[in-house]
């Protein structure tokens, strides 16, 4: 039987760190880099007698999640303690949602541009929505270091809040599960849930995949991925292991369900444990925490819904007359899509604003890896300078000199022009006029040929006002002038 | 009369008439506890200078001056907090729980460390982890538990009162067995931040005391809200005290026939019902009325609050914390033998019970159906209060038996807290106050009997109401133990 004879099915479990100022149970601050065990207190190390208190605002945030991803949130939600032993987790459980979590259905839309830049020309389901079964919230875990004899263990990481989305096994191939990360990640920082950036752990997520035959209507043995730190180390796995899965099925041996680990040094997976030694994690209901009534925290949150990626794209397309590509590019962050969004409105050519955003302003940030938060051009110098050139002011070489400066003094485009002495073009006709007719009075032989329908003979005419003007001129109305004159 | 045998009123006005200092009270408690402790054994620890040094500091309030006994298991900041457990051998607590904060708030200075049952799992002290606390009425005999060292330091005059916590029975069955109040309020009157974990949906802190007035004085300290504990409710904390002296006429009391059925000790049956008699000379009414998932409440609890405990102990692995083996040389073993050295029999039992219950294929048939019938015991207690103010019980089928004479039956010693559990199931409140003597069958001393009123959710200023026109009619609380 051939290779392309199977096909995979893939589920996603992906956890993500929400920004929020506090962890999920306690005061104590969600902080990165703060001296080792420096943001605790009773709760988050699980001293006796400490107790959990809801953070209101990750629920809040879990349920606005939900509402972008279409999910509906049940009228109760209510904590379980989910319970296994690990020095990471001071309790030795650690507080979860079983059974009625915050969030159910839903679904994430697969973002054309999401998928990888070489997948992009061949998707093979484009427009799909990859279909969500449940978001439920929980509690991370602390941050173990092993040494060659002893282990250490950070827990300022120890309870920040984990929001977990689980996906149906609705994804099949290792390009859409990279779409799917990719189009995730840009919801939820769209939402400003979380910065969702995989190689800081804010966003970690566990594969399910396995391989059938197709017409086989049962899904084959799964086996779960783990160590995948970057969205093309999911699609790398991704790939080998359902290559793995297929030679294995090939060769007559069977899959045994296991979890393995992708070892991105070898470029390889490698088995971890089998199910055998599966937890149980005797969930049951966390008495110390009262189950959540969810309507208000939704008529709250509704107010708060931020439009989407994919309908930012749409209006902008509309809206300023850019290209669907550009639209996406622009609309890919949010602090970006608003960076032009302040540019385009009430630019004389809002498309040339997004070619200036794209084409020059993106490659020098992406260059420094300079953050559009910090980017040195204020978006209404940049509309300015922009309208400047399409006044005919300056020409468009002269624009990108004024941005370079403008990008290392952070200086306003009028500035930098006066500093380069670059002056307006002479535009005006009545000044403009003695010139022509001195030309054409000294050239009547190229003015014959623009009469008897030599078009070019205008340039050569154009060039001796440009000339005489010492180029101040501008060349465009220069010749729209000759012409007139001449026909 | 030594300062040790007074209560928190008496003693407010010597203290608010400066006739003496919380100094001398301080001094009494531990004089006398120093003298006669060893035999009672009803303390881990005390501090005598820090105890001072908190009477310096202590704010004007009801309890300004007053020593308050802890139990083991609830924070006091820069104390020992052991829960009696060798696991927690050398811990000291870092932090204030809310009930000490209140404590401290109204004046009342935490003084040593009450004996217990190991992490609060038993009901004759004898699951010490440290050592077994002995009934002052009769030292070869129990306190009960798990509060036995609470009850017994009270009745022995080495503290005025004293902090328990009540998940079966814990307060009110050690009370009655020591001749002393206890009360263990409703769910979510008093804060458990601080208290360590035992079943968290069934955990009270509650008081100790030698009178119902002093109850009240204590429960209206330590009570209120709490931001740090969402199971503690938002309902505002009524003046007990003061509700105490209006009548209690016209009352009606349940007795529930399911709580006298056979396996009660005639002499505590008989005083029960001389109570109830005492009551209708007060004006109440008796009423009998019917609970009739009473025998189910064992069971119940049993799974319920061993189920809780299975996870609320995972915490002590030795990683943070606590006992850590030095025999260990990898991870499962460093876990497997801290527990097995820091845990002691009953706790290993009760966690293995609770991990059973809870695993996948038994949660159904276990777990669950206890929720189930924890929701019928509710409501037959709902249905009993729409009837009656209280209900009046005993508080224990039988009385203290002698040390180590169940310690190889658990399940008769379960027994001791069958007229208990009920309550916390319930989240009711449950108060216990003496009502009679009797000679157990096994031996010449005398040993107090108990009885139980319970009450209504928040329904605290009823059942001490009653229990104070009871105590104000009648003299068992007077009688003190002959320690020599």
């Amino acid at each position: 039987m051939a290779r392309t004879d199977y096909f995979a099915t893939i589920g996603l479990e992906v956890h993500v760190q929400l920004k929020t100022a506090s962890k999920m149970f306690c005061g104590c601050a969600v902080e990165y880099g703060a001296p080792p065990n420096s943001r605790t207190c009773p709760v988050c190390l699980g001293m006796p007698g400490a107790l959990p208190v809801l953070n209101q605002g990750a629920i809040e945030r879990t349920v606005l999640a939900g509402l972008l991803l279409g999910c509906t949130t049940p009228p109760i939600s209510k904590w379980d303690r989910k319970n296994y032993y690990y020095p990471d987790m001071p309790k030795n459980y650690q507080i979860s949602q079983f059974d009625l979590p915050l969030c159910l259905g839903g679904g994430v839309p697969l973002d054309h541009f999401a998928y990888p830049k070489d997948a992009q020309k061949a998707i093979a389901n484009p427009g799909k929505v990859v279909k969500l079964t449940r978001i439920h919230l929980e509690e991370d875990v602390a941050k173990s270091t092993h040494h060659s004899s002893s282990s250490s263990i950070d827990f300022n990481r120890a309870g920040t809040p984990l929001m977990e989305i689980v996906s149906e096994p609705d994804i099949e191939s290792p390009e859409e599960a990279f779409a799917y990360l990719n189009s995730l990640r840009q919801i939820l920082v769209y939402g400003d849930l979380s910065d969702a950036d995989m190689e800081k752990g804010q966003m970690r997520c566990d594969v399910n995949v396995s391989v059938r035959k197709r017409g086989q209507e049962k899904l084959g043995t799964k086996i779960e991925l783990k160590n995948m730190n970057s969205m093309s180390n999911v699609r790398r796995a991704l790939k080998y292991e359902i290559d793995r899965q297929i030679t294995e099925l090939e060769e007559g041996r069977s899959i045994t369900q296991a979890t393995w680990r992708w070892d991105d040094d070898l470029g390889e997976t490698q088995m971890m444990r089998t199910k055998e030694d599966a937890h149980d994690y005797r969930y049951f209901p966390d008495p110390d925490l009262l189950p959540v009534e969810t309507a208000a925290i939704l008529t709250k949150v509704r107010t708060a819904v931020p439009e989407l990626p994919h309908e930012k794209r749409e209006r902008f397309v509309t809206a300023y007359q850019i290209s669907d590509y550009d639209a996406s590019v622009l609309a890919s962050e949010r602090a970006l899509a608003d960076y032009f969004e302040t540019a385009a409105d009430g630019a004389k050519a809002p498309k040339k604003v997004a070619n200036w955003v794209i084409n020059n302003l993106l490659s020098v940030l992406n260059e420094g890896s300079i953050p559009i938060s910090d980017c040195p051009i204020p978006a209404e110098a940049l509309r300015e300078l922009v309208d400047t050139i399409e006044k005919g002011e300056i020409s468009n070489n002269q624009g990108k000199e004024v941005f370079a400066v403008m990008i290392d003094s952070g200086q306003s485009p009028g500035e930098v022009i006066k500093e380069k002495g670059y002056e307006p073009p002479m535009n005006d006709t009545g000044e403009l006029d003695a010139f022509i007719d001195q030309v054409i009075a000294e050239n009547p032989k190229p003015v014959e040929d623009v009469k008897s329908g030599n078009v070019k003979s205008i340039n050569f005419l154009t060039g001796q006002v440009m000339k005489l003007t010492k180029g101040k001129a501008n060349p465009k109305v220069v010749s729209e002038l000759i012409g007139k004159k001449l026909s | 009369m030594s300062l040790a045998t007074h209560t928190i009123a008496e003693l407010r006005r010597l203290l608010d008439a400066k006739e003496v200092e919380a100094k001398d009270i301080i001094d009494s408690v531990l004089d006398a506890a120093e003298k006669q402790d060893d035999r009672i054994g009803g303390y881990l620890s005390w501090d005598r200078e820090k105890a001072y040094a908190d009477a310096a500091q202590a704010p004007e309030g009801p309890l300004q001056g007053i020593p308050i006994a802890i139990k083991d298991l609830i924070n006091v900041k820069g104390h020992p907090c052991g829960c009696a457990s060798k696991i927690l051998t050398n811990y000291v607590a870092p932090y204030d729980a809310t009930s000490i904060v209140n404590l401290r708030e109204a004046g009342g200075i935490p003084l040593g460390r009450a004996n217990m049952d190991e992490f609060a799992m038993g009901s004759s002290n004898e699951n010490s982890g440290i050592k077994p606390a002995h009934n002052p009425w009769d030292l070869e005999r129990i306190p009960g538990g798990s509060s036995g060292g609470s009850a017994a330091v009270v009745a022995a005059n080495e503290a005025i009162a004293a902090l328990g916590s009540d998940t079966g029975g814990s307060i009110r069955q050690p009370a009655a067995f020591c001749g002393c109040v206890g009360l263990k309020p409703s769910y979510g009157r008093v804060s458990r931040f601080g208290l360590t974990a035992y079943a968290s949906s069934l955990d009270q802190i509650g008081p100790l005391t030698k009178t119902v007035e002093d109850a009240a004085i204590l429960l209206g300290a330590i009570s209120g809200s709490d931001p740090n504990d969402s199971t503690c409710l938002d309902e505002s904390v009524p003046d007990y005290r003061g509700s105490l002296e209006g009548s209690i006429a016209g009352k009606k009391l349940g007795l529930p026939k399911e709580y006298f059925t056979e396996g009660i000790d005639p002499a505590i049956r008989s005083a029960v019902e001389a109570a109830a008699k005492q009551f209708e000379s007060l004006g109440a009414e008796i009423v009998d009325v019917s609970m009739p998932h009473t025998e189910q409440a064992m069971g119940v609890y049993y799974i319920i609050a061993t189920a809780e405990a299975s996870a609320n102990l995972a915490r002590f692995d030795g990683v943070r914390y606590g006992h850590r083996s030095p025999e260990a040389s990898n991870l499962a073993e460093q876990y497997a033998k801290s527990r097995a050295e820091g845990f002691g029999h009953e706790v290993k039992l009760r966690i293995l019970l609770g991990t059973y219950v809870l695993s996948s294929g038994y949660y159904d048939a276990y777990y669950l159906r206890a929720q189930k019938l924890r929701t019928l015991i509710r409501q037959d207690f709902t249905n009993a209060f729409e009837q009656v103010d209280a209900l009046l019980t005993p508080v224990s089928p039988a009385p203290p038996f002698k040390i180590g004479e169940k310690a190889s039956d658990p399940l008769a010693m379960y027994l001791a807290d069958i007229y208990t559990t009920s309550a916390n199931l319930a989240g009711i409140c449950g108060l216990s106050l003496p009502c009679g003597f009797m000679t157990p069958k096994d031996g010449a001393r005398e040993v107090p009997i108990g009885m139980q009123l319970l009450g209504a959710p928040f329904a605290e200023s009823t059942i001490l109401q009653l229990g104070h026109h009871y105590e104000q009619a009648t003299d068992w609380h007077t009688k003190q133990p002959a320690l020599g």
